[in-house]
């Protein structure tokens, strides 16, 4: 089976399951692993939406 | 001035002789090898459920996605990126045993799943670790 995902889904893919980790492992009470697991998640899109406007802004 | 690391002493060596029963490495080791499977030894189920779907989740993206199974260490990016991969425990050595993966990566999708093997491993030893203080307890 052979996956071919666009960019994005793969970076949406990719935070998802980094956050989830990182959620789990960085906080200890389960309330504060979810608010982190979503800041991580948040802070991955979020920063790969900016770099690549930057990255598109600075090609032109 | 002798009584206070005494009395640190005293109630740290009582707490680590609760803790250290057994074998402590058993869930670093254990998660290492099978994700999740540290905090399913202390009972953490949902916790290692998570920690199971999402890195194994990673990996078998990864497989999909036709991602580079590292095997060589020629170059130092070889080098890490094997080092990454082998955190991945059985998951890498079944992997490489069934001939899973590229050999050379040919589409862009395969570089973004070398990326995501490299990193489902070093979110497993993340995890691995996170296990062990478990249940060393200096995590609650």
């Amino acid at each position: 089976m052979i996956f071919r995902p666009s960019h994005f889904a793969a970076v949406l893919l990719f935070a998802l399951f980094a956050s989830v980790v990182f959620g789990i492992t960085q906080r200890e009470t389960p309330r504060r692993m979810l608010h982190y697991g979503a800041y991580c998640f948040a802070l991955f899109v979020g920063s790969a939406i900016v770099l690549s406007w930057l990255m598109y802004l600075i090609a032109r | 001035m002798a009584t206070s690391p005494n009395k640190v002493a005293g109630a740290g060596s009582g707490s680590k002789s609760d803790a250290s029963q057994g074998f402590v490495y058993l869930p670093l080791i254990a998660g290492w090898l099978v994700p999740g499977a540290g905090h399913f030894l202390l009972r953490k189920w949902g916790r290692g459920a998570l920690l199971a779907a999402s890195i194994m989740g990673m990996f078998m993206l990864g497989i999909a996605m036709q991602g580079t199974v590292y095997a060589n260490a020629h170059e130092i990016l070889e080098f890490l990126g094997l080092a990454g991969d082998l955190g991945n425990g059985m998951l890498y050595f079944i992997s490489r045993a069934m001939g899973l993966g590229a050999d050379q990566v040919q589409v862009t999708t395969a570089d973004w799943g070398s990326r995501f093997i490299v990193v489902a491993g070093l979110l497993n030893v993340i995890a691995a670790v996170d296990a062990h203080n478990l249940r060393t307890g200096r995590k609650a």
